[in-house]
């Protein structure tokens, strides 16, 4: 398969960065040791092996782990509609890698969506600030420990914010329940 | 309690000549030409531009356009999820509406924050205005947005206006 091949190239460039490509449901993923050489290996991504639309970036909390994030970069080329996934992991201590907008200009926003909601900060970003909530706004809303009703927050003439009343939790489904009625959202804590 | 007549018209007796109260012929007016000023924010909005559009056609009842400016409208119809990013420019708008205006809540975000009860939206509009008819829905029917508007002219209809005015 075409993306199997890519990965098998983009591991031979770099060596021990790059790790064996994984296979499930159809798509490769692989891993990069480290997030610095994040640019390079787009680069070589885009340039040599024809990579040239970057389909998202997204992040994951991994709460309670270190390190605590992880950058899902998602592949694309468009001539040989070849999917590649490429994972990075970045220590909440660090919390910055370099950027990629050099290589796809589309990066630029979702660097700034991953800045606003997790506080993963993008070095040589050209316009790092807040996208989605507004500038001054303190906390980063996407993070596990960031409530799903929000926190209380003043800015004069810009916006405000209240927790919103949750009255005893999320309302959770229960996936693959029987009927409409069992599968129902209702307030479920993590024992149920 | 104070009697409202409605306007009380005889042909046979009085011909073209209408007698009435101030406060009903002046509610009357008031109520047959509620110009809206569509805050359209979300999904409610194109619910919004059905009902102005020509099958539920929101100008029989006198909401004859929809006048994006708040200087020139009566009536602000919140439709759509208010963010807190977008609550201080609605608040905005709404204070620059000239008396007499009314606000109507459409649908389920706008009355009470809806299925989003998150960080991000405000949990209904009235925490910013004052709102006199809730439409619940999501989307609502056009023709549930025009039985807002009937009920909001039925208030307008019974509105004390020379009352106020006599107090001040």
């Amino acid at each position: 398969m075409i993306a199997l091949e890519q990965a098998n190239k983009l591991k031979a460039k770099f060596g021990d960065l790059i790790s064996e490509p994984a296979e499930a449901h159809g798509e490769i993923t692989v891993q990069l040791a480290d997030a610095e050489r994040i640019g390079d290996v787009c680069a070589y991504a885009k340039a040599e092996l024809g990579f040239d639309y970057l389909v998202d970036i997204s992040s994951l909390d991994n709460y309670g782990e270190d390190p605590r994030w992880t950058v899902v970069y998602h592949l694309r080329g468009l001539a040989n509609h070849c999917e590649l996934r490429l994972k990075t992991n970045v220590s909440e201590e660090k919390s910055e890698l370099p950027t990629i907008t050099n290589v796809w200009r589309t990066a630029d926003w979702h660097e700034r969506e991953i800045y606003d909601m997790m506080g993963i900060r993008f070095r040589g970003h050209p316009d790092l600030r807040r996208i989605l909530m507004w500038d001054g706004y303190p906390y980063f809303p996407l993070r596990k420990d960031f409530p799903l009703g929000g926190k209380p927050t003043q800015i004069p003439d810009v916006a405000f914010t209240q927790t919103a009343p949750l009255e005893g939790g999320p309302f959770v489904t229960t996936p693959g329940g029987k009927d409409a009625v069992e599968r129902e959202p209702r307030v479920r804590t993590p024992e149920n | 309690m104070p009697t409202w007549s409605e306007i009380g018209y005889d042909s046979k007796i009085e011909g073209d000549v209408i007698v009435t109260r101030i406060d009903a012929a002046l509610n009357w007016f008031r109520k047959n030409s509620l110009w809206p000023m569509p805050m359209g924010l979300a999904c409610c909005a194109i619910e919004l531009m059905a009902a102005g559009a020509s099958r539920f056609d929101i100008s029989r009842f006198g909401s004859e356009v929809m006048r994006f400016s708040p200087r020139q409208s009566d009536v602000m119809i919140v439709a759509g999820t208010v963010t807190y990013k977008m609550a201080t420019a609605v608040k905005r708008i709404y204070d620059q509406m000239s008396e007499p205006k009314w606000v109507i809540a459409m649908g389920a975000c706008a009355s009470t924050g809806g299925m989003y009860r998150s960080y991000a939206v405000l949990q209904g509009v009235d925490r910013i205005l004052p709102v006199d008819v809730y439409v619940a829905g999501c989307p609502p029917r056009p023709e549930a947005l025009l039985d807002a508007l009937l009920k909001l002219q039925d208030k307008v209809q019974h509105e004390p206006f020379l009352e106020t005015l006599k107090k001040a």
